[in-house]
């Protein structure tokens, strides 16, 4: 009879071992409120961004939604084009395709990095023209727009490790 | 046996029982926060850490948030039985304590001279209101948890008691402060198969580990609580971590050597403590690493396994202690060497489960 360990017990011991080692190797939570990933740069988060100036009001958007949520209105300006007048987009009812983005055929359209936009009310969730104006706080996703992409960080890949903080 | 505080037995019995009581809450409480801390790391996350600094009130967030909630009675229930239950299943876990050693001599009854027995017999008691949970919820799966329950510990019991008897043996009593000063040498370093065969029969008797089939969640909804909620689940939560608690208390005295080590004059609770916890990481460990069995498997492994190599475990001891009444140091290498030969040639003879069924097409 051939000497071997293998079903005697030995793999209990095994997986013992692989466990303790666990102890000692980096968590991968990343603890939340606390500290956040860097997401990808083609994120598609739940929120639009929208170049007012780049805007003609050709209404692309509006037709190529699926659920018709973007809603908007144009009157006739001084030199001879559009002046949007109200630009409202339901992200309640938003499912986030992209199409718009895509669509847009003067790049006027982003997604948005933004992902914590729970509201208590459905209200909340309709974007009015100021919430989706282009300004230095919003965060343009590179979806769609890979020209953005070089000026976006690096995402963060679970695989490195837990990001940052020590646990209290 | 020093009658503490006060020269007097009903003093001595009322504090101590007091002692008892809070101790063991209290202790549940570093059971649980310390269970899920070290559930964490073993599983490559924190365990939790928001409640308080290192997470120290989970426990008790834990507890509010269970007791808040409403107690629910199935209508199909057995009232008396499904209310009855819970309470049956906790007091072992606190009637056990009333014979551990917290420091020399100091306890409940430490010196009760047939200590062991007791603690066999309560530790016995819970299963009975597992089974009655079982029975009084009127629900399949809580019967069947209650059923696996019976069928565990008729297994398990047989080589639980079988290694103690060796531990009896050695110490030449079964009053349990008696065993700790018999342990000049560790039990679990003189006798290891021993040891080994009652930590593996206590994680089954105390339904945790792998052996936690009875609230197999997986099958089973949970087991013999699937129709408890609120104050009652509580009971059982608090019941799980008693015996818990219990077990590796009686571990770490029979095997460890309780409050005894360095220094065991005075700050022997502390030593008693240090092990207790010690043999509570050990459960952690097994429960994060191992499976669970199942139901033929956890009664082939207690009786085709440990139920034999606690038999030998026995003759072993018996005949050492025939051989040369007082075990010599040097005894230790014969009896690992013995462990380590018994359980591989066992595994030989025996193989868990069938061994891996190859289908070839």
């Amino acid at each position: 009879m051939k000497f071997t360990l293998e079903g005697s017990g030995i793999g209990l011991l095994k997986g013992l071992w692989l466990t303790f080692r666990h102890l000692f190797r980096p968590r991968l939570t990343t603890q939340y409120p606390d500290a956040k990933l860097t997401l990808s740069k083609r994120f598609r988060g739940n929120e639009l961004v929208w170049d007012r100036d780049r805007c003609t009001g050709c209404a692309t958007c509006a037709k190529s939604c699926p659920q018709g949520n973007i809603e908007i209105i144009t009157s006739k300006g001084d030199e001879n084009n559009y002046v949007v007048e109200k630009f409202e987009l339901d992200s309640g009812r938003c499912m986030f395709c992209g199409l718009c983005v895509e669509s847009c055929p003067y790049s006027a359209l982003f997604l948005s990095m933004e992902y914590e936009r729970a509201n208590y009310r459905r209200g909340e969730l309709v974007l009015v023209r100021d919430r989706l104006r282009l300004n230095p706080n919003s965060r343009r996703s590179a979806y769609a727009h890979p020209e953005l992409e070089p000026s976006l960080p690096r995402q963060d890949l679970l695989i490195e490790g837990s990001k940052g903080s020590k646990p209290k | 046996m020093p009658l503490w505080p006060f020269d007097n037995y009903w003093a001595h019995f009322a504090v101590f029982s007091i002692i008892i009581i809070i101790f063991v809450l209290l202790m549940v409480m570093v059971f649980i926060w310390f269970e899920r801390r070290a559930f964490g790391p073993f599983q490559m996350r924190w365990g939790p850490n928001r409640s308080s600094p290192w997470g120290a009130l989970q426990p008790v967030a834990d507890a509010v948030k269970v007791l808040l909630k409403e107690d629910i009675i199935p209508a199909a229930a057995d009232k008396w039985v499904h209310f009855l239950a819970p309470i049956v299943v906790f007091i072992p876990a606190l009637l056990i304590f009333a014979v551990i050693p917290f420091h020399n001599g100091y306890g409940l009854i430490p010196d009760l001279n047939i200590g062991l027995l007791y603690i066999v017999a309560i530790s016995a008691l819970s299963v009975i209101g597992v089974f009655m949970a079982g029975w009084g919820s009127g629900n399949k799966f809580s019967l069947i948890g209650g059923m696996r329950v019976i069928a565990q510990m008729v297994s398990y019991e047989v080589p639980l008691v079988l290694s103690l008897i060796g531990v009896v043996l050695v110490a030449g009593s079964l009053s349990i402060n008696e065993i700790v000063v018999a342990q000049d040498i560790p039990f679990f370093v003189l006798m290891p198969l021993g040891f080994l065969i009652f930590l593996i029969a206590a994680m089954a008797e105390i339904n945790r580990g792998p052996f936690d089939l009875l609230e197999a969640d997986s099958e089973l909804v949970a087991g013999f609580h699937t129709e408890y909620s609120g104050m009652k689940f509580a009971m059982f939560y608090l019941a799980e971590y008693g015996h818990a608690l219990a077990m590796s208390a009686v571990a770490a005295t029979l095997f460890f050597g309780g409050w005894r080590g360095p220094g065991d004059e005075f700050i022997g609770v502390l030593w008693f403590l240090l092990k207790v916890m010690f043999i509570f990481f050990l459960l952690i460990w097994m429960r994060t690493t191992f499976p669970r069995l199942r139901v033929d498997q956890l009664t082939g492994f207690g009786w085709k396994f440990l139920f034999p190599l606690s038999l030998m475990n026995l003759f072993i001891v018996a005949g050492e202690v025939i051989l040369w009444g007082e075990i010599p140091w040097w005894a230790i290498f014969i009896n690992f060497g013995a462990a380590v030969t018994l359980i591989y040639l066992w595994s030989r003879l025996f193989k868990f489960g069938g061994g891996r069924v190859e289908v070839h097409a």
